[in-house]
């Protein structure tokens, strides 16, 4: 195979790649907000359920998630889910599992932001939502960025998961070639184009990171 | 005879067993500057805290002016609803020992936020004031400067603008020189003593006893959850009455 058409494959694969790292982002950073809220709610019955929805999702591998996913349906309701369920199986289990290690990462943001700030802001009128949207969430994001870089970085790679679902992610393209030219080149090629995406993650963090160094506590 | 700004009775509060005001009962007047002097662990802060209500009662009753904050019913001190509670805090701003003052914000954005979206004041009457603010507290142009770039002085002086920009009626002080060295000091209490001047109504839990002296009209001195002593300024700082007084204030020597 010429190395045109094998970079080809691998870059058609890296599209999907990119989309599971995009779409699992969206999902997963807001709703990581909620699991954080839900895990220090007051009302205690919901925030033992949510401490039971981390641990499963903290405990058990992700590669096993995406497989009750996809099957899940019809083993369970036997339910047939079409050709295109696999996608979806793919985005609810890696937003459902991000979530809650965004979800920890937050609550450690929000439990580090002192009292006297929820305080200051009580006094000065405002209300519970204006304080945690305009006062404390911007000062949780500083704080938490180095560990949520840490958590997108193993995204990146853990995207390669989805070769699980028959998703024709680069992962699943690079094992596809290699067998089929018996080569080492693809998951070489594959390895890098890991790393050159992941340096790009980690520019981004850092120059994020540069912006909010306007201030410090 | 009209209702005084800030009138607190028989107030009681306890955090578990440990009971830490015993039935503390006192009034603030229009253009009245209270200090409250004692030893750490008297009382001060809690009382402060209880009537910026960032603590409740446990018995006793609040109000301000004409506004039943808390009263009590024989059991135990019972609070007003929601709106009850967000008219009383549009009525004191409190300034806190160690400033609290938001770090993501600039100093303009620290004093303007809050009248623009928790009093939805007009944009240009709340930006013309809080640069009248700034200037009267010695920070002209630390407009966008942040709180970190500032000196302790000049950040407690931001927070006392801030205060100040929800147009309160009675301002609290809980220790606000107490985190600053002595140099700085002196800024944040000619600012007081400033208002103090124009005859805003302020409560001072200080431990600056000649600042109290000078500054105010009426002393508190707390101790062991009750109130000891109290007075003109003038009398309980020159001629303590009680024993404890005497002592404390001896300790203090300034």
């Amino acid at each position: 195979m010429e190395f045109g058409t094998m970079m080809g494959l691998l870059l058609s694969g890296l599209q999907f790649t990119a989309i599971i790292f995009v779409i699992t982002l969206v999902g997963a950073l807001p709703l990581g907000v909620l699991v954080a809220l839900g895990r220090m709610s007051k009302f205690k019955p919901l925030s033992l359920l949510v401490q039971f929805y981390i641990s499963v999702m903290r405990g058990t591998p992700l590669m096993l998630q995406l497989m009750m996913w996809m099957f899940g349906p019809f083993y369970l309701f036997g339910a047939s889910m079409g050709p295109d369920w696999k996608y979806f199986a793919c985005c609810i289990g890696f937003i459902l599992n991000y979530a809650a290690y965004f979800g920890e990462i937050y609550r450690s943001g929000i439990q580090s932001i002192p009292r006297g700030q929820y305080e200051a802001a009580e006094v000065l009128g405002y209300t519970r939502t204006q304080t945690f949207m305009k006062i404390i969430l911007p000062q949780v994001f500083k704080r938490i960025l180095p560990a949520m870089g840490n958590e997108v970085i193993t995204l990146v790679k853990d995207t390669s998961l989805a070769f699980v679902l028959g998703i024709m992610e680069m992962f699943t393209q690079a094992k596809a070639i290699a067998a089929a030219q018996t080569s080492m080149m693809p998951y070489v090629i594959a390895g890098l184009i890991y790393w050159v995406f992941n340096f790009v993650v980690v520019m981004v963090l850092n120059r994020v990171e540069k912006r909010m160094n306007y201030y410090h506590d | 005879m009209t209702n005084p700004l800030v009138s607190l009775s028989h107030a009681r509060k306890s955090f578990g067993k440990t009971e830490v005001l015993k039935d503390i009962s006192l009034s603030v007047e229009q253009g009245q500057v209270v200090a409250i002097i004692g030893p750490s662990g008297g009382g001060k802060s809690t009382l402060l805290r209880c009537m910026t209500l960032l603590e409740t009662l446990d018995g006793g009753s609040l109000s301000y002016g004409d506004l039943a904050v808390a009263t009590d019913n024989g059991s135990g001190s019972v609070y007003g609803g929601k709106a009850v509670l967000s008219q009383a805090k549009t009525r004191f701003g409190l300034v806190f020992q160690n400033f609290n003052l938001f770090p993501h914000y600039t100093v303009l954005k620290n004093i303007t936020d809050a009248p623009l979206s928790v009093q939805k004041r007009p944009k240009d009457q709340v930006m013309a004031q809080a640069h009248e603010l700034l200037a009267k507290m010695g920070l002209e142009g630390k407009e966008n400067m942040v709180p970190c770039e500032l000196s302790g002085g000049q950040q407690q002086r931001v927070a006392i603008a801030r205060a100040l920009a929800l147009n309160p009626d009675v301002l609290f002080f809980d220790e606000p020189t107490s985190a600053l060295d002595p140099e700085l000091t002196k800024g944040v209490l000619k600012v007081i003593r400033d208002l103090a001047d124009e005859h805003m109504t302020m409560v001072i839990v200080t431990h600056e006893m000649s600042f109290a002296r000078d500054v105010a009209d009426h002393i508190i001195f707390m101790d062991g959850g009750y109130i000891v002593e109290e007075g003109p300024a003038e009398q309980v700082i020159n001629n303590p009455q009680q024993e404890r007084t005497k002592l404390f204030l001896a300790n203090y020597g300034d």
